[in-house]
């Protein structure tokens, strides 16, 4: 039976995975809750890169949703991360999106931080000439910033403020693993860093993330300009828990075309005149031209053919958040490959053929939305499920998300 | 020495095509051969290579804005420019460098304007056959990383 949409009661969640209730994107006490039960909660959270924090001292500042955060390398060469937040006023301990230090020092108080975030020194603890100062029971290990719980896996560093909870690896499973291993097999390079602000919920970004329908339909790029795409076969894989997606696009079965991949031989239509950006190689040794992967709540590792990038997710406020954009290569890109990944970059990002159009759609929900607090959206392409699929016309990706949310969620 | 007004005539007419919803004026102001790429200031003094918008062929210009046309979709919206005097920074055999300033307001459909966009063009342009200067590179350094919504038009 075709489930209801709308008159329901604000806070009321449908059964099953198939209704989004508008409300979700748009209350603030959603977004307070997702902060203390996502961000702050059992969830593995992208950070950075490894090549960010290469040597001992070297720094990186980042975001757990609205908590900001420094990822550090250790004396001993271990990365390790700390609430960006001194425990004596609150101050920002970093000012900068990176850096290398001997050790941390907030420049209000001067309070000084080792490289694990351990409060090591207070200025004037003892007072000045006999007078002042910390009373003598105060204790400097009982002070400091949250320590993160944090994992490496293939150059990308997570953390968690939750330690107690299953491995990063055991999250996703073996079979997600393997798709991001599969990109991430070497050391990597970085290309460019962007900021995409959306105005829009950070979940409309995520859904249209792993929303495999929408592609060939809001994005018309290809087919406007007659490029074939030539692959069919493909599908999308949702971990048991849904916490993590990857949709591939498989290439033609010859193998990847190295010269104009999958421009049409016609004359009709609008044709591109100077294709050579699609140029491409087949650089992961398969037949996977498209591979975009998620891992909840808020990472995106995105394969297109060789241009390659991280998306990381940070909400700001209920309608408006902050897209990431690393672009990546190989440190030992050829000059040819990396010429190829510069200009199919086209592709991608905030100006990207087939890409743009999402930074601005999540903002048409978002408007569209407005005064649909008792309504709800309809997921159910695909069926009912959030199962993996050997086809990509299903919303099974997006109902792994509304499955993983809730379950930490508690609706 | 080229003369900066020169520069400034041939930024003027670039950016007034952009403006005035004449983007297929566009790619004319390049030389066939060309690179054009949209970054920040960030990347570029990092050195980081990748952009925005890269293009290296005119024709990926024509392209570029084809595909605006034609194919992306995002709300209607113009773009002001505001433009600097050229600094000329090097003259040698006929190729010039410059920096020039530049700040875009856009102003969406419903009357919303905001600064979108304040950088530095770091250009380097030479006469063509006809003449006519033309960009032989124009790499937009953005000072903020921060894009809001999409790019969509050129800048």
């Amino acid at each position: 039976m075709d489930q209801p949409v709308r008159d329901l009661p604000v806070g009321a969640w449908p059964p099953g995975l198939t209704r989004v209730p508008y409300w979700v994107y748009r209350d603030p006490g959603i977004a307070r809750a997702e902060q203390a039960r996502l961000f702050e909660g059992p969830c593995w959270h992208f950070l950075c890169l490894e090549i960010d924090v290469p040597n001992p001292g070297d720094y990186r500042t980042t975001m757990m949703g609205a908590m900001p955060v420094v990822v550090a390398r250790a004396e001993d060469g271990a990365v390790v991360a700390f609430e960006n937040r001194c425990a004596h006023r609150g101050a920002l301990i970093c000012l900068d999106d990176g850096g290398s230090v001997k050790d941390f020092q907030c420049i209000y108080h001067a309070w000084r931080y080792d490289l694990h975030g351990n409060l090591k020194s207070v200025a004037f603890r003892h007072g000045v000439g006999g007078k002042g100062g910390m009373p003598d029971d105060f204790r400097p290990e009982a002070h400091g910033p949250r320590k993160l719980h944090v994992t490496v896996q293939s150059g990308l560093v997570f953390g968690t403020l939750v330690p107690d909870g299953p491995s990063f690896e055991d999250t996703i499973g073996s079979e997600i693993l393997a798709r991001l291993q599969r990109v991430l097999h070497k050391k990597l390079e970085i290309i460019g860093r962007f900021t995409q602000q959306l105005p829009c919920n950070w979940k409309l970004y995520m859904e249209n993330v792993r929303d495999t329908y929408h592609a060939s339909l809001l994005h018309t790029f290809f087919t406007t300009f007659r490029i074939t795409r030539l692959s069919h076969g493909g599908g999308v894989m949702v971990s048991d828990n849904g916490v993590a997606h990857a949709s591939t696009t498989l290439a033609p079965p010859q193998g990847p075309d190295t010269t104009y991949a999958g421009m049409r031989a016609d004359n009709e239509g609008f044709r591109l005149q100077d294709p050579s950006f699609m140029r491409s190689v087949a650089e992961f040794n398969d037949d996977i031209s498209l591979q975009i992967l998620s891992i909840f709540p808020g990472f995106v590792l995105q394969q297109i053919n060789n241009t390659l990038a991280v998306r990381q997710i940070v909400p700001r406020g209920i309608d408006s958040m902050d897209l990431h954009w690393t672009y990546l290569g190989f440190a030992d890109d050829t000059p040819d490959l990396r010429a190829m990944r510069l200009k199919q970059a086209n592709l991608a990002g905030p100006a990207g053929y087939v890409s743009m159009e999402d930074g601005a759609v999540g903002g048409f929900v978002q408007r569209g939305i407005a005064a649909a607090e008792a309504e709800t959206s309809v997921v159910e392409m695909g069926g009912t499920s959030a199962d993996t699929t050997d086809t990509r016309a299903t919303e099974a990706s997006v109902r792994g998300f509304w499955k993983a949310w809730r379950a930490r969620m508690g609706l | 020495m080229t003369g900066p007004l020169e520069l400034a005539a041939l930024n003027a007419a670039c950016a007034a095509a952009i403006d005035a919803n004449r983007l297929e004026a566009w790619p004319d102001f390049f030389h066939d051969r060309c690179l054009y790429k949209v970054t920040t200031a960030d990347n570029f003094e990092k050195g980081h290579q990748a952009g925005l918008i890269y293009a290296d062929s005119r024709a990926m210009l024509h392209d570029r804005v084809a595909a605006l046309r034609q194919a992306n979709i995002y709300e209607r919206q113009r773009y002001r420019h505001v433009l600097g005097l050229p600094l000329v920074t090097a003259d040698t055999d006929g190729l010039v460098s410059a920096e020039t300033s530049f700040v875009v307001v856009r102003t969406m459909r419903d009357g919303q304007m905001m600064v979108f966009a304040a950088g530095v063009y770091r250009d380097e342009v030479r006469r063509d056959e006809t003449g006519a200067w033309r960009y032989a590179e124009r790499i937009v350094v953005c000072d903020s990383q921060r894009i809001d919504t999409l790019l969509a038009i050129p800048l």
